[in-house]
């Protein structure tokens, strides 16, 4: 009986969620990426329940939904951890030793790119250029931007987050 | 309008926020208040002033006075000497050796370095970005009113013509040109759309323009209405940009309020609404059809072209699509006249270019000088020189699918023709300048990784050719590759330029291209020798998996 409590709260805050996005940027087709990131900065990723309620409101095969979720960066179709760390590959950090970087990160939260911790606390992610170059290596958590960032500093930064 | 004795702007670029900003620009408040002078001073926060060496920076006008580093703790003398007793606090100046940029210019009067010429940054870092009054004072909104209450249509176009410019994304087609064919295109309905998917690696000159100055955007893109004929614009920017929308908002919101947007602008019969649109991270929409996909909630698939957006557009309907950049420099050449604006840069490519100098140099950031300075000027006075005092080895020019500059092309000017002469591409204004402890190898590797994971996928030659050649280099780099790794990494780059249907995969292999050209001797180190000349890649001779 708690299990199913449980799943009805979840699939409950996936539909309030997908109401709320719908409601805010309308029922049309041109909306899709809008509503879908709107979905994703809520719960954190797009379940597949998401996908259902939004195909229903907004008329729109799953199947077109789906190819869209899955193709932008910003949009998740799998959960994420409770903060997610995106670390930049691309040139401009990789010349001013984002390399050094990148591999103590790894280190710090042991998890290679693309995977989350086991706790859910962390999601570690590689990102192509967040246009903060002037700064690099670049990483961020969450919302929150690094710059000129050390190895040494890795440390500190990550226990801003619980 | 409130007039103010002094006006007072903190730096908020990210480095200066992580260095207290926030906390910097509280104190200051209490202390305006404490001092009973808070009416007198207007305090605002700035976004990004350009150049990351003394941050957080306060800068005071009318003075110029730029002081920084400053901590919360320096504020209350700050205040005291320079705002209430009127002295300049000097022991807290910015040193001049550790400034730069814009921010150097204001002190350049002295004669101490050269002027950079500003167009399109002209009020970025000046203003207040979220007042459109502060805007309108800085001849905002003069160019919209010159062109709807005494220019036609026709003339709007034939002054963008006459002026020269042209389209500051990368390809430099003709700006002018293009108005024109989606004016004389056939339809009611027509579109605007600014290009503000700014995702090409090393390039930030798009948000700062927005973040600084996001009236001079919606502004011109009004007049881009206004010559065309279309009535509804968009702003597709990039998901990431997220201060840059919110500027835009209150823009487009303060925009309505005082009938510079919306309907009847100026009292005339010419209505025009600007729609935002954001992104969701996908390199491929910054390529123009791909970007009008993803407006209609599509995969950022680019179409096949022609028929080209002027025709055939968002919605099927006629289209002018004008990156941030090359908009920006309209207003001022509507208000100051195409004469004007030719006799600033060369005469194949007038105007100025914003160019993002990063990499191994001292001073990394933001410039803006006129067409056709060479990449040698720009390292030693812009960039102040090799870090460490380390050698040349080579530059990337306008992001990854840029060219690579050898050290012997570095006095070659920089503006579109010449630079097509020298078989090299000015893209995006990204500089990415490297040491000799850059490894070619490891440099095409990150590129190539980059390219295959930027891929749409939509068409064979990228989703695959990328794929194949990261997978090469990434062996080279290890140690195990062959000599006939080159002939095929050669054959990659051409199927890439040849068969691609957009212009992400034609210029994908350009990179390999150069680097085979300028440096395969170091390339063949790597395979003859099994060695590093650069000491970078591990070569551990056993294979990683991709």
């Amino acid at each position: 009986m708690v299990q199913n409590t449980k799943q009805s709260d979840v699939a409950n805050s996936v539909i309030v969620a997908v109401k709320a996005a719908v409601d805010a940027f309308g029922a049309k087709r041109e909306e899709m990426i809008p509503i879908l990131n709107e979905i994703n900065k809520k719960l954190g990723y797009i379940p597949p329940e998401a996908l259902d309620e939004v195909s229903m409101l907004l008329k729109a095969p799953k199947s077109q939904l789906y190819s869209v979720a899955s193709f932008y960066r910003m949009l998740s179709t799998k959960p994420r951890g409770r903060h997610v760390i995106q670390f930049c590959e691309s040139a401009p950090c990789h010349v001013v030793g984002g390399k050094e970087v990148w591999e103590e990160l790894q280190k710090q939260v042991h998890l290679k790119s693309g995977e989350t911790s086991p706790d859910g606390k962390w999601t570690l992610l590689t990102t192509s250029c967040l246009g903060v170059c002037g700064v690099g290596p670049v990483m961020t958590v969450d919302e929150d931007i690094y710059g000129n960032i050390a190895p040494g500093e890795l440390q500190s930064i990550l226990a801003r987050y619980e | 309008m409130k007039a103010y004795r002094s006006m007072v702007l903190v730096s908020s670029d990210p480095l200066s926020m992580e260095r207290g900003a926030r906390q910097v620009f509280e104190k200051i408040q209490q202390d305006l208040e404490s001092f009973g002078i808070s009416d007198e001073i207007s305090l605002t926060m700035v976004g990004d002033v350009g150049r990351h060496d003394a941050l957080p920076l306060v800068i005071i006008y009318p003075e110029a006075a730029i002081y920084g580093p400053i901590k919360t703790e320096d504020v209350h003398h700050l205040v005291e000497e320079h705002l209430y007793k009127g002295r300049i606090a000097s022991e807290l100046l910015a040193s001049s050796r550790e400034l730069s940029g814009r921010i150097a210019w204001l002190n350049s009067r002295k004669g101490t370095l050269p002027a950079e010429n500003r167009i399109v940054l002209q009020r970025a870092g000046l203003i207040d970005p979220n007042n459109i009054e502060e805007y309108i004072i800085h001849d905002g909104y003069e160019a919209l009113g010159k062109v709807i209450s005494g220019m036609k249509p026709t003339e709007v176009i034939d002054e963008i013509i006459k002026s020269g410019l042209r389209g500051r994304g990368g390809a430099g087609f003709p700006t002018g040109l293009k108005w024109k064919f989606v004016a004389q295109a056939k339809g009611n309905q027509k579109f605007v759309v600014c290009n503000a998917d700014e995702s090409e690696p090393g390039t930030f000159k798009d948000r700062l323009i927005l973040e600084g100055d996001p009236f001079s955007i919606l502004e011109a893109m009004t007049i881009a209405g206004f010559a065309v004929g279309a009535s509804e614009g968009y702003i597709y920017i990039r998901g990431e940009y997220a201060l840059a929308r919110q500027r835009l908002e209150a823009a487009i919101v303060a925009a309505k309020e005082m009938g510079f947007l919306g309907k009847n602008i100026f009292n005339s019969d010419f209505s025009f609404e600007i729609h935002l649109h954001s992104g969701a991270g996908a390199y491929i929409c910054g390529e123009e059809t791909a970007l009008l996909e993803s407006i209609e909630g599509n995969r950022g698939e680019p179409r096949a072209r022609p028929p080209y957006p002027t025709t055939n557009g968002l919605w099927n309907k006629p289209t002018l699509i004008n990156n941030v950049e090359t908009l920006a420099n309209i207003p001022a050449i509507i208000r100051e006249g195409s004469a004007w604006f030719k006799s600033i840069g060369t005469p194949s490519s007038p105007g100025t270019k914003v160019y993002t100098i990063l990499g191994n140099v001292n001073v990394t950031g933001l410039v803006e000088v006129p067409m056709g300075i060479t990449l040698r000027e720009v390292v030693a006075i812009y960039g102040k020189g090799m870090k460490d005092g380390a050698n040349f080895k080579l530059a990337q020019t306008g992001g990854s699918s840029g060219s690579i500059i050898p050290a012997s092309l570095q006095d070659t000017p920089m503006d579109f023709d010449s630079f097509n002469k020298a078989g090299v591409a000015l893209g995006s204004g990204a500089l990415l300048i490297c040491n000799e402890e850059t490894c070619v190898v490891d440099l095409a590797k990150v590129l190539m990784n980059f390219f295959r994971v930027e891929s749409c996928g939509k068409c064979a030659p990228c989703r695959i050719g990328n794929q194949r050649a990261y997978e090469i280099l990434d062996q080279i780099s290890e140690g195990i590759g062959s000599l006939s790794d080159l002939d095929d990494l050669e054959l990659i780059s051409d199927n890439l330029f040849q068969l691609s249907n957009c212009g992400l995969g034609q210029t994908s292999g350009t990179p390999i291209r150069d680097i085979l050209k300028y440096f395969r001797a170091e390339v063949e180190a790597h395979i003859r020798l099994k060695v590093c000349p650069s000491g970078v890649c591990s070569m551990s001779g056993h294979k990683v998996h991709a």
